[in-house]
């Protein structure tokens, strides 16, 4: 929770869209946003792997986030964006429809996961932030790339 | 003076100059008489006595020193290099190198060398009778020689001669002994200091050792001059003793005979005895030092080839990155050029290609490290381990000059290592046994290093009894790793890679079995763990090749872009034997599987279309097609593809932590567009 209280009671998010719901991921996580590129295809790797991109010289591997939330897919349009995050030393890009904004948000506005969610994503979930009237939905960027779930290799 | 920052170099050094003395000390054994051996030898241990000394490491330093005489009554002939005394001289190299080892770790372990000392200083006094063998006890060390006498044995007849003359004008020879301190740095130049005091004073006619080697550092911490002075003794004794680092100075007049005459003989047991510095005869001292001037000559050469400078390996790290970088913003140029036909352009980044692959060259050869570095402690080690076991082996290496990356090179020790103790201790029998069946009592393990294609083999191959499948499979039963069923069913050559498997390393496996087992499984995940294999093959009572092989571990590879449907996939150029051409009908099928009879042989076809599950695979009916033939080992196969789009070198990236251990592809590259291209992994392509 230390990444939570950094800020005293407040956070800051970088705010983006998947679909018509609104998610946060801390902006100490995220490293830098760039327009859709072009991604390989990894065989093999599990679907929620988009495959893998360049990012000045390094390759990365790309996170398909609706796949992994179990969201409907769409079509990529302008507004397409590519969340570069970086946890424990791995870096991972995450597709997401939009990136909207940068907000802060109050410790005291967030609410956790199980009131609103329940199931397997539930787990990607580390709270629900109400600002205004507009819901965000906060992720646990680890969980999301898989750190400590080793790939299971067939 | 901070001595840490040398420490590094010092280990390092210290290192070097062990192997060295290992090595040498080998080809002594086998020539005992060879001068050149053990001039390497006394400079590889004065210099660790040198750097020792330096760095405040007094026992070792001692131990060396102590070392240094004996070597010096071996080099001067008066010992032989009979085996007690190269025996003698392996444990010191031993007792050193734990020495230098606890200094690496820090450790203040102390270690009792005066035993050691107490032998080597014995002999060094000639009282090590066994050693000494009576045709060996030259005339100068049993018989005692004055040492003012020795003044006319150090000039020659011309330079007595000059003495005369000199004398018969009122001036005095004076013989002075002058000794540095202990750990000076810069002895030369303390040297040619104390050169140009006496110059200031008189004539120096004669230097001991020459001039040459004071220049070249090539002595101890003493050396004598001869000077033509009209000054006392005692003024130049102040002169000289004024230059700071001089420990002491001894100036005497000279002796010098009345005529020259047969020195030898006229003296007598009164005299002081000099056994340490066994002096010499003028012929042998000429012969001496011609000896000293042809060394110096090749010691010369040695420094100008062996000049070097130690890099960290990470900074070597990250300049292999930034080439790679490099290649691939060159690759990106390359098809802008082509693109806008600029010629300007396309000529210059012609320049830049051939720079670059230049730059790229020497990069990689930076990093590449002959094996020998790892192959060089191995014979020290087959001959104590072949004492120990009482057996005979001889150890024969070849394509040690095979070069591996040097990440590679660091690890590949210990595997190698179990593999020779396991010949020598399973495979090699002992030689009455080898009598018996009709071998060669010696024992032969073989050592052999060479390229292949992207890779690198290592075998280790000893003509020793094999290893038997039956045991192995008893054995394999017996420890619950393989039912007695399965074990029916394998094949002998199946049955000898059981020794792999973890399990079958069990002490009882050593004493009992005549199968092999130490750490084989250590020695087969440490191989794979740097992305080799390793492989056995035997035959009862020939013998047993163990074969490992390593790949280069090229950062930047040629390779060959192909694709598939719209992808687009490297094939590494050194799996690749050719590209055919071939028509859909050519295509049989075995059991469902489909092949093709090339030059007589069945090769197998893979469809990357499903070995890379390639989704809504594109089916075209194509009549003719491209078919990549590749090779890992024996193994051949032929992969279907579209197009091929060309050959290129290709910077190998990881895919990270998220990604590693996807079968079938060895890493990613970016292409001069800025896409990224997966990297085939042909061996996985076998399963």
């Amino acid at each position: 929770m230390s990444e939570l209280t950094y800020f005293g009671n407040e956070i800051h998010l970088v705010v983006f869209k998947l679909g018509r719901e609104e998610y946060g991921v801390n902006i100490l996580q995220v490293q830098e946003i760039k327009r859709m590129t072009e991604i390989t295809r990894v065989p093999h790797s599990p679907d929620y792997i988009k495959g893998v991109m360049n990012l000045r010289g390094s390759v990365l591997p790309v996170i398909d986030l609706k796949r992994r939330l179990n969201i409907p897919p769409q079509e990529h349009t302008e507004d397409t964006r590519i969340i570069i995050i970086k946890v424990e030393e791995i870096a991972v890009g995450m597709i997401v429809d939009a990136v909207s904004e940068v907000t802060i948000i109050n410790q005291s506005d967030i609410e956790p996961p199980h009131t609103v969610v329940v199931g397997v994503t539930a787990d990607y979930i580390s709270g629900v932030g109400k600002l205004e009237n507009r819901l965000l939905i906060l992720l646990r960027s680890d969980v999301i790339i898989g750190i400590g779930q080793e790939l299971k290799v067939s | 003076m901070d001595l840490n920052q040398y420490m590094g170099m010092f280990l390092e050094e210290s290192r070097e100059h062990l192997q060295t003395l290992n090595n040498c000390l080998l080809a002594l054994e086998n020539d005992p008489s060879s001068l050149a051996v053990l001039d390497e030898i006394f400079r590889s241990a004065h210099t660790i006595k040198g750097m020792s000394a330096t760095m405040g490491f007094t026992t070792i330093a001692e131990l060396t020193h102590e070392m240094e005489n004996v070597l010096d009554l071996l080099r001067k002939g008066t010992l032989s290099a009979k085996d007690d005394i190269t025996d003698i001289l392996f444990t010191c190299v031993d007792i050193l190198e734990q020495l230098v080892e606890n200094v690496a770790s820090g450790l203040d372990k102390p270690i009792d060398v005066q035993s050691l000392i107490a032998k080597l200083s014995a002999i060094a006094r000639g009282e090590f009778s066994a050693a000494v063998s009576a045709g060996d006890v030259s005339v100068e060390d049993s018989r005692p020689v004055a040492k003012s006498a020795t003044a006319a044995l150090k000039l020659s007849d011309m330079e007595i001669g000059v003495v005369r003359t000199a004398k018969a004008q009122g001036m005095e020879c004076y013989e002075i002994n002058v000794e540095l301190r202990q750990g000076c740095l810069l002895k030369s130049a303390r040297a040619y200091m104390v050169m140009n005091a006496l110059e200031e004073l008189g004539e120096v006619i004669k230097s001991i050792p020459p001039v040459d080697d004071l220049e070249q550092e090539n002595f101890d911490h003493c050396f004598q001059l001869f000077v033509l002075t009209t000054a006392d003794a005692e003024n130049i004794e102040s002169i000289v003793s004024g230059i700071s680092e001089v420990e002491r100075v001894t100036a005497t007049v000279a002796a010098i005979p009345e005529l020259s005459q047969q020195p030898v003989q006229n003296t007598t047991a009164l005299l002081e005895p000099i056994v340490n510095k066994g002096e010499k005869t003028p012929e042998h001292k000429k012969e001496k030092r011609l000896a000293n001037e042809l060394n110096s000559q090749s010691i010369d050469k040695k420094m100008k080839s062996g000049q070097s400078v130690r890099v960290d390996i990470d900074k070597l790290d990250s300049l292999l990155n930034l080439v790679g970088e490099l290649v691939i913003n060159k690759t990106r140029l390359e098809q802008i050029g082509l693109i806008h036909r600029l010629s300007e352009l396309v000529e210059t980044i012609e320049q830049m290609d051939r720079v670059t692959t230049d730059l790229q060259a020497v990069v990689m050869k930076v990093r590449m490290v002959p094996v020998s570095q790892v192959f060089n402690r191995f014979p020290r080690m087959v001959r104590d381990l072949s004492r120990e076991l009482n057996k005979e082996v001889n150890l024969i290496i070849q394509g040690e000059e095979t070069e591996l990356d040097r990440t590679v090179i660091d690890e590949i020790g210990d595997p190698l290592v179990h593999l020779l103790r396991n010949s020598l201790d399973h495979g090699i029998e002992h030689p009455a046994e080898r009598q018996a069946a009709g071998k060669n009592p010696v024992g032969e393990v073989r050592l052999t290093a060479r390229h292949e294609g992207n890779n690198v083999i290592i075998m280790v191959e000893d003509d020793g009894k094999g290893i038997n499948a039956d045991i192995i499979r008893q054995k394999a039963v017996e420890k619950g790793i393989i039912t007695q069923a399965e074990a029916d069913k394998l094949e002998p050559s199946e049955a000898v890679r059981l020794v792999f498997l973890p399990g079958f390393s069990t002490a009882d496996t050593v004493t009992d079995v005549s199968g092999r087992g130490v750490g084989m499984d250590a020695v087969k995940t440490k191989i794979e763990s740097l992305g080799g294999m390793v492989d056995v093959e035997t035959k009862i009572s020939e013998g047993s090749t163990f074969k490992i092989r390593l790949p280069l571990t090229l950062a930047i590879i040629q390779a060959l872009l192909v694709k598939v449907c719209d992808e687009i996939y490297a094939i590494p150029l050194g799996n690749i034997d050719s590209t055919i051409n071939i028509r859909a009908e050519d295509i049989k099928t075995v059991q469902s599987q489909e092949a093709i009879l090339l030059r007589g042989q069945i090769i197998p076809i893979v469809r990357l279309t499903s070995v890379l599950n390639i989704p809504n695979a594109c089916l075209h009916n194509q009549d003719e097609l491209f078919v990549v033939i590749v090779h890992i080992g024996e193994y051949r196969a032929g992969i279907i593809v579209d197009t091929l789009i060309g050959q290129q070198e290709i910077v190998i990236k990881s895919m990270g932590k998220l990604l590693a251990g996807i079968k079938v592809i060895a890493g990613a590259t970016i292409l001069g567009n800025g896409h990224v291209a997966l990297i085939l992994d042909v061996g996985a392509l076998k399963q």
